[in-house]
């Protein structure tokens, strides 16, 4: 990963004109100025990995040609950019072939790819900006909002599945297994995410509503379950116990399923408050 | 359709040239009306079988339509083509290998994103398609409406709205079909994420060497889903691909963070929800109000009112029948009376003694049948088709799951209080092969109507009503004692309930004449010529004293263990056969139906316990060998008969002690 501590935040303020929607004149955003870069900006950096990341998948190799189409830019300078991160270790480079991503790059295309998508739906969602150009002021934020920023936008949005184009948002890049955890962005939420919002739906009272966050147990079932619209992500509200530990009744993608209680308990779901 | 066929407006010369066989197949989810487009698309022309070598019903049919005779194979209703159940497993196999010449995808509109989720799955096989849109009479209800026309230009396929059950669409749908067997036309190409598509070309591309049979997108995504099936088909012919199939799939697992089955449901639910967010016209407010179901389920679901109402539904469902049964059964017997004795003779010439088994035989079961099984399977297939039924799977899930069974099981339970056979038949709808099985042994032992004929015969009329229900009720704590013990000891897995709790509907006449004459027909087939043949064997061997050797044979275990007369052995070898046949043959031998004067109470009890536990009759013998082999068929015979025998023994024993 590059440093953190060669990283310095800066509050620069950025126009928008959004006084029509009813929104401050001024939006905030945390631009990162990286000082130890010597001839590269890190959003130049970013926007190669990405790049990258989007024609040659994890594992593949993108060819110098194919960047510089994407990118808009001379094959050349593309070249000489990709020797430059090759060097910081972000890529491997091969002349004639072109670049393949370690883990480092990965790690960064993959963070900038979310840090991406959640603004694309903070943008149409919130500020109801048009899709076209929330894809392009997306572009342009992605490279200045902090980690912070990022998961905050992703609690506020309800940690979206997919951008307004489709694409999935990845799993917030920290090392944590669950959005609970990651709701710990600061010590004062952390209590209050841990106390517990993701729960089997087993624990949901009738009319109650949650979002599946995980599908545990056995494949077969998980699978079956899946094919019966209960994805990750979507919403299901609780309709009933049977009594004696029997079946529950969901509602889920407007139809009503009786699910075993014991394949039930293994439904998790984070609690629509 | 049916009507066509003699309509004789068609020229004979064409009418040949058109007249060859084109297969057309139903496939979509449960409970979306497949099997009513299914009756009004072939009418009465129909064959219900099993899938070969599969406990999965098979339904054929043929529609007639201006000289062209089309098959219609009607699959079994599934959610997916996964290998969760032998329903997906049969219906993808048909589907990509036998290649229909087209497929009817049958969508509940009202539930379209889960639906629609199944119709990506049909475009995955590539197959040409038709969708009938049905059931569009209940998402108006829902406060509904969706746009066909846009639904058809998305899917490059052409779309009828129907409501199967009132018949409206049929027509324009049988012309559709014809339309889209001529064009063959295929849907259009809906892809799923590139992180998705970018690895399934190339994956495709290394597929070109194995012929599998299967379309080339299809085999791809299922290799990605890690499907056991089609890998073990490369297994064999290349193993490099299962590998390479399995690296795309870890990259695909390590974008999003599941496993790469989930990942690609979760792409096909997120194309059907934006289809159907594209698709749906307007949702009215205000229609959303509280719904019959809603009300209906506050009580049928209700933790005291819900087994209240069960028990009432399940109770009324039995007396009703032996109430209506009673008296219909005795103005047939008067009737055929008039024509021919139908008592069992056991004296006389051979021939006569042959004439009089198989007429007797054909008595007993139309005396059976017309009674008591069609008037209980009408008003069991109303209860069913309205609804109910799976509300009390709802309720009753646990006790079942202490069976190892689930809610599911409910049905071939209840079932079987009419008759076995078609009850064992239905333990298809069970997941599991090791479900199914313990289910049929467990219906094996359920008092149908026949065994109830006997238990009210000689125990409810000449020993007292109580002990009777007495009898129904050991009968219900046996079942669960056994369910336990096989529950144990029989190898393979079980499954808990996941099962759709579709809207409550005015059951329509149509469907549950059709839901009753599927079942009787299995009693016509199997229950009839097995008391035809049966009696008429049995008895002939009794002429020839064939018998008799075998009655004496006996004398330790009927006189001496169960405490029974002599003649019991005929009784309980007649038994077999069918178990009414013991109360007339008893009638026969001592010649008086006034059963309190030959026995005594414990007696008339021992042998209606008996013969209501001892073996399966030979239709239900039969039912079983053909569903799961003879090898079980025959070790369910044994274990009731020891059953039953020891029960018998032990109940003697106790019941002399104070009766």
């Amino acid at each position: 990963m590059v440093q953190c501590v060669e990283k310095v935040y800066f509050l620069c303020p950025t126009f928008h004109n959004l006084n029509n929607l009813g929104y401050p004149k001024y939006i905030y955003t945390w631009t990162v100025f990286n000082l130890g870069s010597d001839s590269m900006p890190s959003a130049q950096v970013e926007e190669y990995l990405k790049t990258i990341y989007d024609i040659a998948g994890k594992k593949g190799v993108a060819r110098t040609t194919e960047i510089a189409k994407c990118l808009k830019i001379s094959p050349a300078s593309v070249t000489e950019a990709i020797q430059h991160m090759a060097k910081k270790g972000l890529v491997v480079y091969a002349p004639y072939k072109g670049a393949a991503l370690t883990k480092e790059g990965l790690i960064i295309a993959i963070k900038i790819k979310r840090k991406h998508r959640l603004l694309e739906v903070f943008l149409t969602d919130t500020l109801h900006i048009d899709e076209k150009k929330a894809h392009a002021e997306a572009c342009k934020m992605e490279h200045d909002i902090s980690d912070e920023t990022e998961n905050a936008l992703c609690k506020i949005l309800n940690a979206p599945a997919r951008c307004p184009h489709g694409s999935h948002i990845s799993y917030c890049t920290m090392f944590v297994g669950t959005c609970d955890e990651c709701n710990g962005a600061t010590s004062s939420r952390k209590r209050r995410a841990n106390d517990g919002s993701i729960v089997p739906i087993t624990d949901l009272e009738p009319c109650e509503k949650g979002r599946i966050k995980f599908l545990r147990g056995d494949k077969k079932i998980v699978q079956r379950l899946s094919d019966l619209g209960l994805t990750l992500h979507t919403e299901v509200k609780l309709l009933r116990k049977a009594p004696m530990n029997g079946p529950i009744e969901i509602c889920v993608r407007r139809t009503n399923l009786a699910i075993a209680r014991e394949i039930a308990d293994n439904i998790f779901v984070n609690m629509s408050r | 359709m049916a009507g066509c066929k003699n309509c004789g407006q068609c020229d004979p010369a064409s009418k040949k040239m058109k007249d060859f066989k084109r297969v057309v197949a139903l496939a979509g989810n449960s409970n979306v009306g497949k099997s009513a487009i299914f009756n009004q698309l072939t009418g009465v022309d129909q064959i219900i079988g099993n899938w070969p070598g599969k406990t999965v019903e098979r339904a054929e049919g043929l529609l007639h339509h201006k000289g062209l005779r089309i098959k219609i194979i009607d699959l079994p209703g599934i959610y997916s083509f996964s290998t969760y159940s032998m329903e997906e497993i049969v219906s993808r196999d048909f589907i990509a290998l036998e290649k229909p010449d087209i497929v009817v995808n049958v969508i509940d509109a009202s539930a379209l994103e889960r639906n629609l989720f199944f119709t990506l799955q049909l475009i995955e096989l590539g197959v040409p398609m038709v969708i009938a849109l049905n059931q569009v009479d209940l998402m108006e209800k829902k406060g509904l409406s969706i746009d066909a026309k846009k639904l058809e230009e998305i899917l490059g396929v052409s779309v009828v709205t129907t409501v199967a059950i009132k018949g409206i669409g049929i027509n324009r749908l049988t012309e559709i079909i014809i339309d889209a067997i001529e064009n063959k036309k295929l849907p259009n190409k809906i892809k799923y994420g590139q992180e998705i598509e970018q690895r399934l070309e190339k994956l495709i591309a290394v597929l070109g060497n194995v012929n599998t049979g299967y379309p080339s997108r299809w085999t791809g995504i299922k290799l990605i889903e890690k499907d056991s099936e089609i890998r073990s088909l490369f297994e064999k012919a290349d193993p490099n691909v299962p590998i390479f199939a399995d690296s795309l799939a870890d990259e695909i697992e390590k974008i999003h963070g599941e496993p790469s089955g989930i990942v690609i449901t979760g792409e096909r639910y997120h194309v059907a929800d934006m289809i159907a967010h594209k698709v749906f016209r307007d949702i009215m407010p205000g229609m959303k109000k509280r719904t019959l179901t809603e009300t209906l389920d506050n009580i049928a679901l209700h933790p005291v009112l819900g087994y209240v109402t069960a028990i009432m539904v399940i109770g009324g469902l039995l007396v009703w029948t032996f109430l209506i049964g009673a008296r219909v059964s005795d103005f047939i017997q008067n009737f055929l009376t008039a024509i021919e004795q139908y008592e069992p003779v056991i004296t006389g010439t051979i021939q006569n003694i042959i004439w009089n088994g198989a007429f007797t035989g054909f008595v007993a079961g139309v005396t059976l049948i017309i009674p008591y099984v069609i008037p209980f399977y009408l008003i069991l297939a109303f209860i069913e088709d309205s609804g109910y039924l799976t509300r009390i799977s709802f309720m009753l899930d646990r006790g079942m799951h202490k069976l190892g069974l689930h809610g599911k099981a409910v049905i071939p339970l209840i079932l079987g209080y009419g008759c076995n056979v078609p009850a064992i038949y239905s333990c298809r709808i069970m997941e599991t092969q090791k479900q199914k099985t313990l289910l049929a042994y467990l219906v094996t032992l359920i008092p149908c109507t026949a065994r109830t004929i006997v238990i009210l015969g000689l125990v409810a009329t000449f020993v007292s009503i109580w002990w009777g229900m007495a009898l129904y009720v050991f009968d219900i704590l046996l079942i669960i004692v056994v369910g336990r013990i096989a529950f144990k000891v029989m190898p393979g897995e079980s499954v808990g309930l996941i099962i759709e709790m579709a809207d409550y509907h005015v059951p329509s006449l149509n469907v549950i004449l059709k839901q009753t004459w599927a079942r009787t027909k299995s009693l016509i087939i199997i229950v009839f010529p097995a008391y035809i043949i049966g009696s008429a064997v049995v008895q002939a061997l009794y002429a020839f004293g064939a018998l008799t050797p075998i009655n004496n044979a006996l004398m330790p275990l009927t006189v001496w263990w169960l405490g029974l007369p002599a003649v019991s052995g005929i009784l309980l070898i007649f038994g077999i056969v069918r178990k009414e046949m013991t109360l007339l043959t008893l009638a026969v031998i001592f010649h008086t139906t006034n059963f309190g004067s030959i026995m005594t109470p414990v007696q008339l009890i021992v042998l209606a316990l008996v013969s209501m536990i001892y073996i399966p009759c030979l239709a239900n013998i039969l039912a079983m060998a053909s569903e799961f082999g003879w090898r079980k068929a025959t070790a369910v015979t044994i274990a009731e008969s020891g059953t039953a025998i020891m029960i018998g023994g032990i109940a003697f024993r106790l019941l002399s002690l104070f009766m």
